[in-house]
This record gives structure tokens, sequence and C-alpha cells, in this order.
């Protein structure tokens, strides 16, 4: 067990399955990471690689009836799987803040901004509604919305996707949250806005010393943000470590292959097409055998990944860890060279 | 307003403001419902049956069962809707009737809202098996023919109108509870409701919260369609004289005017108009609601619109 003060939150083999008619989807299997005050965690993956589904059950929020919850979520030492609704009712705004994705449905069109912002003060706190009214307005004030006394009696529809996504984390913080989960917080939202969006993000983390788990898909964002990075696919953790080793020296395929699929603007190379990572990510109730990864691998040596699930090990230094076979080969590959030559390892070594 | 949208959006802080999505949306429903001609007049005439039923003993003092006026007088100065075969004021027995009319209607559907509410928001929230379960009983509740059970408890228990407001209210709150149901299944998937859930709130918070405010514009609609009809069923059962003996009904009165239909066409004329008044009133006002309230039709003209909650033929 994590000594409390040591790491805030310490999520120990972590699984979530959804038992449904077809069979049974382990949408997160066996996932552990720690986060520190002031940390900025970043897990990407593509679609259905279990991201959403790790945040939701760390906050207890996944339906329970198709969903099983399993491992230990230690928040401040305490466990958080199985705790009882109400004591996580407790946890959950107060504690633990989410920002969701989508900032035009995330909040009620039925109530002005500043009634859900106070709503949930006065679900965490003994305040009046007079004083809830007024940590409302505070907060848009914090996070940025011009003439918040006037703006917190406006109702959604009329705020941008901007202002909204403001409205969204003035909600999250309303009650000085030690952790915010933002799943996704900028992808409704056009680029400049992104920034000014994470940039608020930033700097209430660095006001209130708490941490911030950024689940997202944008590697740009990553790059920007996070202390570390945890990469997942399939519900699996494949690769994690501080966001430079990962970024730098990949040692997964799967995180090389997300790198090479981004779009450069800078790149002068004679065809400017997208790389995307060929195939589609596993059905999660059939996963593959062994490597998880390997049909869609460039580096694959079918007699070995086919057959052997490689262990999340640790390369040049305890932090950094990946899941594959041959992470050394990996690391020697820049995500450049994938752009320009696909494949390149997998040439060399061909199949059995 | 058109100005201020304007100066809103060349606002410096150009992601500030979005205009509002139409500028009737700011109105309240009472407003929208007064600029639509079937608004005004349903709105007059539920006003007006409203307070001729509210304010019935002072309109028309005394017993509307009272006799001793000349038999079959026409209407006039004195008796204004004119008497029936046994000398009982007209005037004063419809009004007297509408209101028993209305107390039914009031109670009945406040019975049914609380009920059909209640278990369609529950069904909806919690889904899987209790909802099932609750989904089954109101398909068992379905089936009973209305009109028929109220029949059967107006002759076996007291004839009392409390007896029939308890049949009508336990079984006329169907329909709401699955339309409040359906509507509950797509509120609770929405990402505010999830987004309340992860702020802390329980399911009272968010029931009462989130959901309720969102299924209200639906079932006011529904609610009051249904209001309509438990007029037609009070008075077809006093018709029939399944009633409270003691109440005036305007059923009752129509019966009493079949026989003398040729010698005096008042005592069914008037009747008859105060429950057309009455129905034509609620669904007037109904429809009306359902234009307004309904977000899919929100938007159109008053003149090209369909209902997707129209209801089936009446049952009387």
């Amino acid at each position: 067990m994590e000594a409390p003060g040591q790491a805030l939150l310490s999520v120990r083999d972590l699984h979530a399955s959804f038992h449904t008619d077809a069979g049974v989807v382990k949408a997160v299997d066996g996932v552990s990471f720690d986060l520190r005050r002031g940390e900025v965690l970043a897990v990407v993956g593509e679609s259905g690689s279990g991201k959403s589904v790790t945040a939701m059950s760390l906050l207890g929020l996944l339906p329970s009836p198709p969903a099983r919850v399993s491992g230990q979520v230690l928040w401040k030492g305490r466990d958080l799987v199985g705790l009882a609704e109400p004591e996580m009712r407790k946890v959950r705004g107060a504690e633990i803040a989410m920002v969701f994705q989508d900032p035009m449905s995330s909040l009620n069109p039925l109530h002005t901004v500043g009634r859900q912002i106070a709503e949930v003060v006065r679900l965490h706190t003994t305040s009046s509604k007079r004083q809830a009214w007024e940590r409302a307005i505070e907060m848009m004030d914090l996070v940025g919305i011009p003439q918040a006394r006037r703006r917190a009696k406006s109702y959604p529809h009329e705020f941008s996707g901007g202002m909204r996504q403001r409205v969204m984390i003035a909600i999250a913080l309303a009650c000085d949250p030690d952790l915010l989960i933002a799943d996704e917080p900028t992808t409704a939202l056009d680029v400049t806005i992104q920034a000014q969006v994470l940039e608020l993000l930033q700097e209430t983390k660095e006001r209130t010393s708490s941490a911030i788990l950024l689940i997202t898909h944008d590697l740009g964002i990553v790059a920007g943000m996070a202390d570390e990075v945890l990469v997942m696919y399939a519900g699996k953790v494949v690769e994690r470590g501080p966001a430079r080793d990962v970024f730098y020296r990949s040692r997964h395929p799967y995180t090389l292959g997300l790198l090479a699929a981004l779009p450069r603007v800078d790149d002068e190379a004679a065809d400017n097409r997208l790389r995307p990572i060929e195939g589609t990510p596993p059905s999660l109730i059939h996963v593959p055998s062994g490597c998880s990864f390997h049909p869609r691998c460039s580096f694959r040596r079918l007699e070995t990944c086919s057959v052997d699930e490689p262990p999340l090990a640790a390369h040049g230094g305890e932090a950094h860890r990946a899941a594959c076979h041959f992470a050394e080969d990996v690391v020697s590959v820049a995500p450049a060279d994938l752009q320009r030559s696909v494949p390149s390892a997998a040439a060399a070594a061909p199949g059995p | 307003m058109a100005g201020s949208i304007l100066a809103s959006a060349t606002a410096e802080a150009g992601d500030l403001a979005a205009p509002a999505l139409d500028g009737g949306q700011r109105d309240g429903v009472l407003q929208r419902v007064a600029r639509r001609p079937s608004g005004v007049v349903g709105l007059l005439l539920t006003t007006f049956v409203g307070v001729v039923s509210s304010f019935s003993g002072w309109i028309a003092p005394g017993d509307p069962f009272l006799l001793g006026n000349p038999a079959l007088l026409p209407p006039s100065g004195g008796h204004r809707f004119g008497t029936d075969n046994l000398g009982r004021d007209l005037f004063r027995a419809v009004v007297h009737g509408m209101r028993t009319s209305m107390t039914v209607v009031v109670w009945v559907t406040v019975i049914s809202a609380v009920i059909g509410i209640t278990i369609g928001a529950v069904a909806g929230y919690r889904a899987g098996v209790v909802d099932r379960a609750l989904m089954r009983v109101t398909e068992l509740f379905q089936t009973i023919p209305r009109f028929f059970l109220a029949l059967l408890a107006m002759s076996l228990f007291e004839p009392t109108l409390r007896t029939l407001i308890i049949v009508l209210g336990l079984t006329s709150w169907t329909l709401l509870a699955r339309v409040v149901r359906a509507e509950t299944l797509s509120i609770r998937t929405r990402e505010y409701v999830e987004s309340a859930r992860a702020a802390g709130g329980n399911d009272v918070h968010i029931l009462v919260h989130h959901v309720l405010p969102n299924i209200l514009p639906t079932a006011i609609v529904v609610i009051s369609l249904g209001a309509s009809r438990v007029i037609l069923l009070e008075a077809g059962l006093a018709f029939l004289g399944l009633s409270d003996q003691d109440r005036m009904s305007l059923g009752f009165l129509i019966n009493n005017a079949q026989q003398f239909l040729e010698q005096a066409w008042w005592m069914s004329v008037f009747p008859g108009v105060a429950i057309v008044l009455a129905v034509l009133g609620i669904n007037l006002l109904a429809d009306t609601f359902n234009d307004v309230l309904n977000p899919l039709l929100r938007r159109e003209p008053a003149g090209a619109r369909g209902s997707i909650l129209r209801m089936p033929g009446g049952e009387v």
C-alpha cells in the first residue's frame, strides 16, 4: 500500500469489464499508475482504448449491472473501489472533479450557468444560496468569463463553446478539488480556444497545487502540458513514462505510430499525406493473443509476439516502461523515419 | 432584442456571446401561447370556465336541486337559461354542474399527474429491472377500460364524487407515465446528467434539478390533453346516472333533457354548450401548449403543425 502523502492517487491493477450478450468486454485491463500533487498525467490512446472508462471507474461512475470494476484506486490512502455510494458522492465533485468533453451538452439548457455552478457548491458545502451564488460569480471570474456577475444569469445557449467549457471548468473547480479529471476537454473546441482552455487548466493547477488527469487523443496537447504520459491500447498500458522520454525515445510501436500519425505543417517531404496506423483497434471481447497490438505492428515477429504477452518492463531508467518485446529496436526509430518509409523493421524481420 | 444580439456579437470578446438561438426563446410560455389565436381562445375559455366554477356560489347562489319554479319555462330575465321539467333553475344547475366537472378534472389531473410523473420518472431513470416491472404494471392499468371500471366502482361503492375522483385518478396516469419514462430515458444519458453525477449529485438531486424540469413541457401537454377527456368521462357517467346524487352534473342535466328535446330545447342546449366550452377550451390550450412546448415543433409556424402527442379517439 502506498504511503499517504507520497502519491495523491495511486491506481493498482485496475480492471473494468462489461458483461454483454456478445461476451465480456475488458475495457480496462490491469492499469496502474501514480499521480502526485502538481503533476499532469496524460492518458492517450485511440477511441476505445479504455481512457474514458479508466476515468469513470476512478469515480465509480460506471453503471454497475453491466460494469465490473476491480483492483485498487487509492485516493489519499483510501481505496475508492467498492466504496459505498454516499461516501463516493462526497469525493465526487469535492475532492475529484471532472470536466467532460462536450461543453455543448454538459450543461443543463434550462438553468442559468450561475445556478449550475452554485448547485455544486451547495451539494458539498453548507453555504447558503446567496453564498453559493457569490462563489459561482467568483469562479466565473476566475476562469476568465468577463462581466461574471451579469453573465451568471445567462443560459448556456447564450455562451459560445469556449465560454461554456470555462463554465464547466468553473463547476469542476468550485469546491477546490485536489484532482481534476479532464476527459478530452478541448476536443469540441477550435484551436485558439483550445490553447486558452489548456492554459486555464495549467494555471489553476499551479494555483491550487492540485493534479490533473488529462485524457486525450491529441498528442499536441500532451506535449504542451503533461509531465507523465500513459499510452493505452486495448485496455492496457503499453507505455508510460515522463513525457519527454515517451515522445523522444518511444519504446512501443503503438506510441511511435501515434506520433507518426500527427500531421506536420513543417514537413517538406514529397507527399504530405497522413500516416494512419494500419488496421483498426481490436475487439475488446476477442483481444488478439500475445501482444494485443501485434496484428497492426510493423516490428512484430509472429513466433514471439502472437504468443507471449510482453510485460510492462523498465527501459532506460525505472520511470520509463514499455510493453514490447522489441522495445530496444523501436527506440532506434524516430517517428519521422516511420513517416517516410513504412514499414521499416518489419521488412528486415519477416514472420516465420 | 435584435440590438443586444448585434451588440454582443460584435463585442470585442469574440467568443463571449453566441446570439440567442431564436428571439422567441426569451419570452415566457404564456406570452408564446397568447401569440396564437387558438391559444388566446383556449386561454379565455379555460379561464372563463375556471372562474365560473370557482365562484359558482356567488354567481348562482342557492341549491341547484331546488324545485318550486314553474316547470319548462323558456329562458327569460328571471331564469336566464329557463327551468327544467321539475321547475329547477337551469342557470344555477349549469353553473354548479360546471363546478362539479372542474372539481373532478382538477383532482383527477393532480392525482394522475403525481402518479404518472413519479412512475414514469423512476422507471426511466432507474431503467433495467425496475423499468420493466413498472412498465408491466402500467400496461396492466392501460388494459382496464376506465369507463367501465368507474361504472363498476360507482355502483359497488358509495357513489360519491370522491369515489369517482379516486377511480379516475388511479386509472388516468398511464399515458403520462409512458411519455415521461421515454423522455427520462433519453435525458438520463445526457452529458449534463452524467456531469451532475460526477459532481457528487445524488439521484434525488438529479431527478429534481435535471430530469423533471426537462420533462415538464411534454408532461404539461399530456396532462392537459388528458384533462379534457376527464370532463367527458364525468359527464358520461353522470348521464348514465352514476354520479354523486348530491352534486349537480352536466351529464345528469343532459340525460334529463332527453325526454323534452321537442318541448324545451334550452334544457339540453345550455348544459351541452357548457361541456363543449370546457372541453374545447382545454383542448385548444393543450394543442397550443403542444406547439409551444414541444421542442420538435417549436419553430414551425402555427399553420403547418402536427402533433406527435395526438390522442387516439375518445373512450366515451
